[in-house]
Formats: structure tokens, C-alpha cells, sequence
């Protein structure tokens, strides 16, 4: 491989390693293309156009009856409860589960530097049941709780709540984990207890990226609460299952323009509390 | 009796003895410094002095307490005790000062006060007192990103002034500052430590700030105690053989081997990139 020993020394060490993971990561992709039978030539097919533009062309002009609006608010505000509910519940779940989780409050670490073999195994556990709340996604919770609970919001509340702390958990261990762990450490080699260490050492450097991220997941929730809609958990996600249902092209338009508004504002929202807090 | 080692010694996971069979004592209200060349053991014995590593070999005896022994709530009693400054302060970027010197107390202060003290400071008083000696009153409500190095710096020191330390660990507290400001934080460490009856322990890398400064001067090389003694009395001679480099002189010595270790501990820890 290596030609002759003067061009070995002056290579990057690191080339080789990198051109093996490139090929091997366009080896996994590619059967990814096959296998889905990925052909972006049929979209611009004449015959699909044509289905596909008259399939649009009854979506317009979107319904603005005041009674459809009316309904659509009514829609929205639970689609939002739902989504913010769900969410809060799920951080009650989740911010107690990344503590346990995260090595970032480690007290064995200030010893050895890493934590202890113990401590590691206490801890998967907790990773495990992260992984088990995030592993079913929540549109089978949905059909499950409303089984459980009948039709209606509350079922999407439960389903959100048990995926999204899940997720939530998970990435909260790693960001405390990624901030500069020295703040932390050096609170507690001063005789701070883990929490008092994670409020004064690790949130200061971690909470921008927490909002932003808790935000990002409070968007993801609004479309997960649209989807369950669909399996009768309320909500703006059954108004778009029946006007589908009922041909009203207009009425969906309606509905998809709500969620277009809905992210742009989430957007809005994380961009002035990442400003606020940067 | 502040600190003391009964032939403590030290292995590294890796093989590599960092300090090997120290006897010290340090008394109650002593100022020490502890000079010697890079990988002398320095840093590791200050590491054992601050709860941070445990002896391998041997009795530490810190504030009459073996910290070995101690678990838990005990342990973190002691490690109020003992305040450590930093070569660079280990305080968040975005955290304000008054929180940061706050912060020095959180191991005697309960969770809902600490939470409280967060969302207001409950003892602005007291962290602006710790401050005052510093010259640094003003900046109590500054963030921690406005700070230049060396005011930085002086907050760490704040902070261990309002935990409220018995033990005072310094390490290289002075190597990222100029020369006048170098001499200026020295100067006012000793002073404090001084005047409130704490030990102090620093070490240093800069030998004419060691011997203006610090009363007792403690020469480390290859993980032993050259000499310990006053600062009048170092001798240009117990300098050179601190210092003395045998392996860039070339000279076949015992301490060459211990220099290989060194590396060869540096090129096994080292980080592989991708």
C-alpha cells in the first residue's frame, strides 16, 4: 500500500482511516437507494405530473368559511395542549432520568478520571429504560391509550409523554456531558453535592443548547400530535384525516397552512430565548 | 497538623510511579511552595493534598482526617475544608461573578438554599466582601466572559476566600499571568493566607517568585523530595541539581529511564484522530 518510505513519512496518518470510513459509508448507503427502489426520474414523468397537478389543483383556494375557522382554532389550541402537556410531562420524567444517566456528575471520576466500573453499570439501567421509552414510536402508544382511555386528546398526552422522555433523556445526558466538565468537577472536589454541582457548573454552559433543543422536540411534538390525530387522539391531525376523507382540498390547505405558522413560530420562539440566553 | 505524608507513594494506572515515599509535614498556618521541573510530581501531589487521587503507598494525614477512609457526607466535610485555585478557573463562561464566588459554599449550603441563591443571590455581602481585598468589588455583577485572565484568576481566589477554606491548594496559580501581575496575586495570596491563619500550598514553576514569596520552599524532581527547607536558605547548588537535565545533557543517569516512562505513558494516552 505505502509506496516508498519517504512518502509514508510525509502523509497524513489519518488519511487512510478516513478513505476507509468514506468507502464503507457509501458501501452501507447505496443498497439503502436499491432496496427502496429510489427512482427520482418517475416524479417527472408527464403522466404522474398531470395526476399530480390536478391532485393540487383542488387543494385550492384553502377554506376561510368563519365557521371552518372557528373549528380550525379549536383544533389548533387542543393540537398545541397536547403538544405542551405532553412535553412537560415528559420532562418530569426525563430531566430525573439524564442525571442518572449522565457520567457528566460522575463523584468516582474525580478520582480516577472516568467513573467507575460500578458506577457505568449502575448506570445502564437507566439507558436501557431510556431506550426502551424512546424505542416504540408514539403514533402505537396513541392506539394503544386510546384503547385505554377512548377517543381524545389525552391518549396523545400519554403517547408523547412516554416517547419524548425517552428522547429527551437521552440527549439531555449527552449535552451534560459535552459541556467543559471542569466547572463541575471543581465544585465538587470542593465538597458541592451532584446537584447543586450540575445547577452551578454544567446548566450555565448547557442551557442554550437545552432550550434549543427542548424547543426543537416541542415542534417535533405538535407534528407527533397531528399524526396521532389520525388514530382519534384529537386534535388538528382528525380535522385533517376527515377533510381528507371528505375530498375538502381546501380545508386540508387551511389545516397544513395552521402548521406552517405553528413551526414558524416555535422557530421564532427558540431563536429570541437562544439570544436570551447566549 | 495541616498535612501529613508517612512514606506515601504513587503508581499511575499505566505503570508510571509519580511520587515515591514522600515524608512531609506541613503545620497549621504554614506557606509552602513547591518547585521543580515539569513531570517532577507536582501536580500529582497536589492532586493527593486535595482529595483528587489516592495514595498508592503509605499515610496522608490531611486536617487529621485520612482521606482514604472517608466516605460520602465525610468526605465531602473534608473536602470543604480545603479550597483548590486553579491554573485557569474553572468557572462557566456565561456565569456572573457573584454566582461564581457564591458557588464556593454550596458544599455547606443546603439544595433549596443553593437554588434559591440561583435565582437570587442570598449573600451578594458576602461574596462583594470576598472580593474587596481583590480589587474587585465593582465587577460582582459582571459575567465571567467580561473578565481578563487575571481578573478570572482573582475570582477563583474569591471563591475559595468565601468557601471559607482551612487548606489553601494552589496549582501554577500564577503561569498564564505577566511578570508585575504575577508577583501582585502571590504577593496577596501569602498576604491573606497570612492574616487569616491558612496553610498554604502552591506550586510553582517560576523559582525567584517561590523564594520571595513563600516562607518554606520544597524542591520535587522525579517524585522525590530534593530539599525542603527555608527559602534563605536554598542554594544556588540545590537549584542546579533540580534542574540539572541529564537527558538533553546526554548523561546515562537513573532518571532516564523515568523520562522514557513518561513518554511512553504520553504516547499510550495520547488521542487518535480519525
Amino acid at each position: 500500500m505505502l509506496l516508498t518510505s519517504s512518502a509514508q513519512s510525509h502523509r497524513d496518518p489519518a488519511a487512510l482511516p478516513r478513505l476507509l470510513i468514506t468507502v464503507l459509508a457509501i458501501a452501507l448507503l447505496w443498497p439503502g437507494l436499491v432496496i427502496t427502489e429510489f427512482a427520482p426520474a418517475a416524479l417527472v414523468d408527464p403522466r404522474n405530473l398531470d395526476v399530480f397537478s390536478h391532485f393540487l389543483a383542488g387543494f385550492w383556494p384553502p377554506n376561510t368559511s368563519p365557521e371552518f375557522l372557528a373549528m380550525l382554532g379549536k383544533a389548533t389550541l387542543e393540537t398545541l395542549a397536547m403538544a405542551t402537556a405532553g412535553l412537560a410531562l415528559a420532562l418530569l420524567l426525563a430531566i430525573p432520568l439524564s442525571l442518572l444517566a449522565s457520567r457528566a456528575l460522575s463523584v468516582s471520576a474525580l478520582l480516577t478520571g472516568r467513573p467507575s466500573r460500578w458506577a457505568s453499570a449502575a448506570r445502564y439501567p437507566v439507558r436501557l429504560l431510556l431506550i426502551l421509552l424512546r424505542s416504540i414510536p408514539e403514533i402505537v402508544w396513541a392506539l394503544l391509550f386510546v384503547r385505554a382511555v377512548g377517543l381524545g386528546p389525552t391518549a396523545g398526552v400519554l403517547a408523547i409523554t412516554i416517547t419524548y422522555s425517552g428522547m429527551l433523556g437521552k440527549v439531555y445526558a449527552e449535552i451534560y456531558e459535552s459541556v467543559d466538565q471542569r466547572p463541575a468537577r471543581a465544585l465538587m472536589q470542593a465538597g458541592s453535592s451532584r446537584l447543586a454541582a450540575f445547577f452551578y457548573g454544567v446548566v450555565p454552559a448547557a442551557a442554550q443548547e437545552l432550550m434549543s433543543y427542548t424547543i426543537y422536540r416541542w415542534e417535533c411534538a405538535v407534528r407527533a400530535s397531528v399524526i396521532m390525530g389520525f388514530v382519534g387522539a384529537g386534535g388538528l391531525g382528525q380535522m385533517i384525516d376527515l377533510s381528507i376523507r371528505m375530498f375538502a382540498g381546501g380545508e386540508v390547505v387551511s389545516i397544513l397552512l395552521t402548521f406552517l405558522v405553528l413551526v414558524l413560530l416555535a422557530d421564532q420562539l427558540s431563536t429570541l430565548l437562544r439570544r436570551r440566553l447566549a | 497538623m495541616s498535612i501529613r505524608l508517612d512514606g506515601v507513594g504513587l503508581t499511575h494506572p499505566g505503570g508510571f510511579r509519580a511520587l515515591e515515599k514522600l515524608d512531609l509535614t506541613i503545620a497549621a498556618g504554614e506557606r509552602v511552595a513547591i518547585i521543580g521541573p515539569s513531570g517532577a510530581g507536582k501536580t500529582t501531589l497536589l492532586r493527593l493534598l486535595g482529595t483528587g487521587l489516592n495514595p498508592s503507598a503509605g499515610r496522608l494525614s490531611l486536617l487529621d482526617n485520612d482521606p482514604t477512609q472517608l466516605r460520602g457526607r465525610t468526605l465531602r466535610t473534608l473536602r470543604t475544608r480545603i479550597g483548590l485555585i486553579h491554573q485557569s478557573p474553572p468557572l462557566p463562561p456565561r456565569q456572573r461573578v457573584v454566582t461564581a464566588v457564591l458557588a464556593g459554599r454550596l458544599g455547606q449550603w443546603s439544595l433549596p438554599r443553593a437554588l434559591a441563591s440561583l435565582c437570587y443571590p442570598l449573600d451578594a455581602e458576602g461574596a462583594r466582601a470576598a472580593l474587596e481585598p481583590l480589587d474587585l468589588a465593582d465587577k460582582l455583577y459582571a459575567r465571567c466572559d467580561q473578565l481578563s485572565g487575571g481578573q478570572l484568576q482573582r475570582v477563583g481566589i474569591a471563591r475559595v476566600l468565601y468557601q471559607g477554606a482551612d487548606l489553601l491548594l494552589a496549582d501554577e496559580p500564577v503561569s498564564a499571568m505577566d511578570p508585575v501581575l504575577a508577583d501582585h496575586t502571590l504577593a496577596l495570596l501569602n498576604r491573606i493566607a497570612d492574616e487569616r491563619g491558612i496553610t498554604l500550598v502552591a506550586s510553582l514553576h517560576a523559582v525567584d517568585l517561590a523564594l520571595r514569596h513563600f516562607p518554606r520552599v520544597i524542591g520535587l524532581r522525579d517524585g522525590k523530595i530534593l530539599f525542603d527547607c527555608a527559602a534563605s536558605d536554598v542554594t544556588d547548588n540545590d537549584l542546579n541539581g533540580l534542574y540539572a537535565n541529564d537527558s538533553l545533557l546526554g548523561a546515562a543517569s537513573e532518571s532516564a529511564p523515568t523520562i522514557a516512562a513518561l513518554q511512553e505513558n504520553l504516547i499510550r494516552t495520547a488521542p487518535r484522530c480519525f
